[in-house]
């Protein structure tokens, strides 16, 4: 039986590096929350944190900041460049999302054939990459908004900006819990992401 | 991977099945598969087992971070645009009341007493070297309405008056080329900051709040007021600035917040 690579070893790589940066950063990212919440009702329980306390929250935040970005830049670089990017995920009709869709919530919408996605798929994945550009864009707003004016207020002010990076990571974990969901139904599709067929 | 053969071949199959070989190929993939995925959500698992601990359990990964915080540092140095002012606010913009914050009680303020104060600068410094406060309020004045953004993730508008640091490192006969001026306060708070920052006409050295005297609160006698920096590094009660070439730290920088804490 001939062997088709679904996914190339750059693409299997930088998912798996940003994985593991993007725990990193919604654990640490939680703690630090904690120190002053947006929401005060809501508070990350310890367990599920990263860090300990502010400070070391913040360490591990600003360290694997570097690791996510790089590899998401490396991710999304190779994908325009080998033009894996347009190919799977192009092209994506408002009509073929909505069907798809409805025909997900009816538990009738295939998502077992590695090699192609469908509209919710694509949808999904497209949402979620433009999700981490949101996310590090207002991270860095409020990280140096005295150095980024322009992004400042882009974001609409530094307070306002932390409420946008809540809100992406909130995205990014909603996007995760359905990932992983999806994953257990078709088991396939993750041992293709390891071994890339 | 190995199919599994059947031993006896007495009734051999006149046509292969397709369909029942396909079936029987993926049941094959399922199984290992499913150990994969187990091991996997066990690895996911360790990775969850890092949550909640401490720096110190791990000394090879708080060398590690440490390191990157300083790199950080550097980054941060690199970014900072002397010329670049962070935004002023009109005074109906001030957040009343301004919230107090330090690492103690607010009943555990100190007392300074300003009669007997006197403010020392030490290190590489040329000129006078203790400023009585009736000295320091004969200074140039200027005030500001700047956001405190604290580390936290709260941030404030608050209106401080008081003279330029730049200034007054110029008349105290400060070496304006040194790396660091540090600063020790009179509730054994300590930091320190880059020089460039130091020179940052929004950096002031602040002895009023809101127009009136800096209450014990805010940091009476003095604080020193940098928009361009996070919280913490805004001393409050200051005793004693010392500009020097060695790296000073200070309370929450030893501790693990990063040293630079730029805005």
């Amino acid at each position: 039986m001939p062997q088709i690579t679904l996914h190339p070893a750059w693409l299997r790589l930088t998912h798996w590096v940003n994985a593991v940066s993007v725990l990193v950063m919604i654990g640490s990212g939680w703690q630090v929350y904690n120190a002053s919440p947006i929401f005060p009702a809501l508070r990350f329980p310890a367990a599920i944190t990263l860090g300990g306390w502010l400070g070391g929250a913040l360490l591990w935040h600003f360290a694997f900041m570097w690791l996510l970005v790089g590899n998401f830049v490396l991710y999304l670089g190779l994908n325009l460049a080998t033009g894996r990017l347009c190919r799977k995920m192009l092209p994506l009709t408002p009509r073929s999302l909505f069907l798809d869709f409805y025909a997900a919530l009816r538990g009738k919408l295939a998502h077992d054939n590695l090699s192609h996605y469908n509209a919710v798929q694509k949808f999904a994945y497209l949402a979620v990459i433009l999700d981490i550009v949101v996310l590090v864009l207002s991270g860095l707003a409020v990280w140096k908004s005295v150095q980024f004016p322009l992004l400042r207020e882009l974001m609409g002010g530094f307070d306002t900006a932390r409420v946008v990076h809540f809100f992406a990571m909130t995205f990014l974990v909603m996007f995760f819990i359905v990932h992983v969901a999806m994953v257990m139904l078709v088991p396939r599709s993750l041992l293709a992401m390891i071994r890339g067929h | 991977m190995s199919l599994k053969r059947t031993r006896d071949t007495d009734e051999r199959p006149a046509a292969l099945d397709a369909d029942s070989i396909i079936k029987d190929a993926r049941r094959e993939l399922a199984a290992p598969m499913r150990r994969l995925f187990g091991k996997r959500i066990l690895t996911l698992g360790s990775l969850a087992l890092l949550s909640g601990c401490e720096l110190k359990d791990d000394s090879s990964v708080n060398t590690m971070l440490k390191r990157i915080s300083f790199f950080n540092d550097d980054v941060q140095g690199w970014l900072f645009d002397p010329r670049k002012l962070a935004p002023t606010y009109p005074e109906s913009m001030i957040t009343r009341p301004f919230p107090f914050n330090a690492f103690y009680d607010i009943d555990d303020v100190p007392t300074v007493d300003p009669a007997g104060y006197r403010l020392k600068i030490s290190g590489l410094v040329r000129g006078k070297r203790l400023w009585t406060l009736p000295e320091l309020h004969a200074l140039p004045q200027t005030s500001q309405v700047t956001r405190h953004i604290c580390i936290e993730g709260w941030s404030a508008i608050g209106k401080w008056g008081g003279t330029p640091f730049s200034s007054f490192l110029k008349y105290a006969g400060a070496d304006l080329g040194a790396k660091y001026v540090a600063f020790q306060c009179a509730d054994e708070y300590s930091t320190s900051i880059d020089m460039p920052t130091a020179l940052h006409p929004q950096t002031l050295l602040t002895f009023t709040y809101d127009g009136a005297l800096l209450p014990p609160k805010y940091g009476f006698p003095m604080k020193l007021r940098m928009p361009t920096k996070l919280g913490y590094k805004n001393p409050k009660h200051i005793v004693e600035i010392i500009v020097t070439n060695t790296y000073p730290g200070g309370y929450w920088e030893n501790q693990g917040y990063n040293w630079f804490g730029g805005a």
